[in-house]
């Protein structure tokens, strides 16, 4: 699984990441939260091998990363960032199907049709299968990206804030469709969240980032404290659990 | 679709060998001997293979380019390209002044494989992205380039000649004159084995790089594939503005963009297009020709305009 060790990431002079090694456990969802500039889209980067470490490394299944080519990382680790530029003219299908790219290069095989159903079914887009893009909205469309992500039918998911944007619904639905990718399917999912209810509602585990060091991580239920979100945050927390979940007060 | 089209493209292709001055009586045309015979094989049928290939090099480079930049506007004219290989033909007549056709084929390409690279450098350091600024920047960066290119030939006193293939026409196409125009099949084979990808390309780097398509390398070959094309037909027909961004544009529009599955349509499109304006510059002055160059740069301008004043929206 992924593991990072004593990662550095400085963009000139200034350091955004200083000396962060965790183990991100298997099947499980990771929520990486932390405040605005903490590191977290920058850590996820580097795991995703889409940006250098300035020092460390970052290993998949004991391997350094930076060993292994880009086209075989495809075949474990898939990353969904966000897309503001994304202004390809396809379908909802057509988009899904580029999640087999790591393995078909191009030519579909019956497998990999069946894989894109199954990917379709999973987060019920069968409404949109043909529908383009650009007459979705926001949260369809990250639906749509999010099946894409799963069609490619790797062990690690990375998703940079999947959430953002979207309606209370189309959050609900997304955490929701991440939980069973966990629990029905055993993949390891790590996303970067904002919304501290969600991640602490849906993840089993939290790691925290702040100005580019560890904050705090570990068990959701054993880290999301009142003074380790107080800390965090530097805002004053009041945690309620109830039979639905915990909900983290900060409003006031 | 494709069946409608291929079937206009079979009636263009038959207009487009019966059109010219120099009537065509079919019944002669397979008797050897006679003239009928010699101006199908030396001049209409040359001058059709020339026209069918341009087209579709030139809109699938346009379509190419158009995913390399991320930007539906730009094609060879609105991104320097084709100015930088009229420099190209341009250094080679003056450097080297018995060069072979080739030879003046290779500085072409080159200059405009390097002016695309430096065009994606300019563009990528630029903060504000705008949708309709990266066309207008690519046109005056090719507005720098063709000044260069006619300083240039007037210090050598070759801005006569220059002229020549400022604006294409396909009146010069006669056999023996032609024939380098047919590195375009292998490209459009390449482009088509590369749609795929050309499509992954256009998701942009990071997406790319997590589906495991190497960017660069795959970017590099695309810029190759449209460098030769706009190089030789530059250096057969002359320079022809427009058609790689009208045609992308409207099979965008009706067909999307997903490149395996468009491609054909994109190819047939930008044969039909140049063929119909072929026809249309030989029969409006009749028996004389207005060159293509201006026609299908007319026709490309205007659907220009109306595309980016869409996308501005």
């Amino acid at each position: 699984m992924i593991t990072v060790h004593n990662l550095h990431k400085d963009y000139g002079k200034k350091s955004v990441l200083t000396n962060v090694s965790l183990a991100f456990p298997k099947g499980c969802i990771t929520s990486l939260i932390g405040p605005n500039g903490a590191g977290k889209s920058t850590l996820l980067m580097m795991m995703a091998k889409l940006l250098e470490p300035s020092s460390g490394h970052v290993s998949f299944d004991g391997q350094n990363i930076s060993d292994i080519r880009t086209a075989e990382y495809a075949h474990h680790v898939a990353t969904l960032r966000q897309s503001p530029g994304f202004n390809l003219r396809l379908t909802v299908e057509e988009l899904i199907s580029f999640g087999r790219f790591p393995y078909s290069r191009g030519s579909l095989t019956k497998q990999d049709s069946q894989i894109i159903d199954e990917a379709i079914d999973f987060l019920a887009l069968e409404d949109l299968r043909h529908a383009y893009l650009d007459e979705l909205s926001g949260g369809q469309r990250q639906m749509a990206f999010l099946a894409m992500t799963i069609a490619q039918q790797t062990d690690v998911l990375l998703l940079d804030e999947p959430l953002n944007n979207l309606d209370m619904k189309h959050a609900v639905q997304i955490m929701q469709a991440l939980r069973r990718l966990c629990d029905e399917q055993k993949r390891t999912v790590i996303l970067v969240i904002h919304d501290i209810n969600f991640a602490a509602n849906y993840s089993d585990h939290i790691v925290a980032l702040k100005n580019g060091a560890l904050s705090f991580s570990g068990p959701a239920e054993q880290v999301v404290t009142e003074t380790n979100l107080g800390n965090l945050y530097e805002l004053n927390f009041e945690i309620i659990r109830s039979k639905r979940g915990c909900l983290c007060n900060y409003f006031n | 679709m494709m069946l409608r089209l291929s079937g206009l493209f079979a009636m263009l292709c038959i207009a487009s060998l019966m059109i010219g001055a120099q009537q065509l009586v079919w019944s002669d045309v397979f008797d050897s001997s006679k003239s009928a015979w010699l101006t199908l094989t030396a001049s209409r049928i040359p001058r059709l293979v020339a026209l069918v290939l341009t087209g579709v090099g030139l809109s699938v480079s346009g379509v190419i380019l158009q995913h390399i930049v991320r930007n539906k506007f730009v094609e060879p004219a609105t991104s320097g390209g084709l100015d930088a290989a009229k420099l190209g033909v341009l250094v080679a007549l003056t450097m080297l002044p018995g060069a072979s056709t080739s030879s003046k084929m290779l500085f072409a390409m080159a200059f405009c494989f390097a002016a695309s690279l430096l065009f994606i450098a300019i563009i990528s350091r630029i903060q504000f992205k705008n949708t309709v600024l990266i066309p207008v920047l690519g046109l005056m960066y090719g507005s720098v380039l063709s000044a260069i290119a006619e300083f240039y030939a007037y210090k050598n006193n070759i801005l006569q000649s220059m002229q020549g293939w400022l604006l294409g026409d396909f009146s010069r196409v006669v056999q023996g004159h032609y024939e380098l125009i047919y590195i375009i099949l292998p490209i459009i084979i390449l482009a088509y084995l590369y749609a795929h990808r050309f499509t992954v390309l256009g998701m942009g780097e990071e997406m790319s790089t997590s589906l495991g398509l190497g960017y660069a390398s795959t970017a590099a070959l695309g810029l190759i594939l449209v460098a030769v094309t706009v190089a030789a037909s530059v250096i057969t027909i002359g320079a022809i503005p427009f058609v790689g961004l009208v045609i992308p544009n409207l099979v965008a529009l009706k067909y999307g963009e997903n490149l395996s599955r468009t491609l054909p349509i994109v190819a047939l499109g930008g044969a039909c297009l140049l063929l119909l304006c072929d026809i249309f510059g030989r029969l409006i002055l009749y028996p004389f020709e207005v060159p293509i160059g201006l026609t299908a740069g007319g026709v490309g301008g205007v659907m220009f305009l109306i595309l980016i004043m869409r996308g501005a929206r």
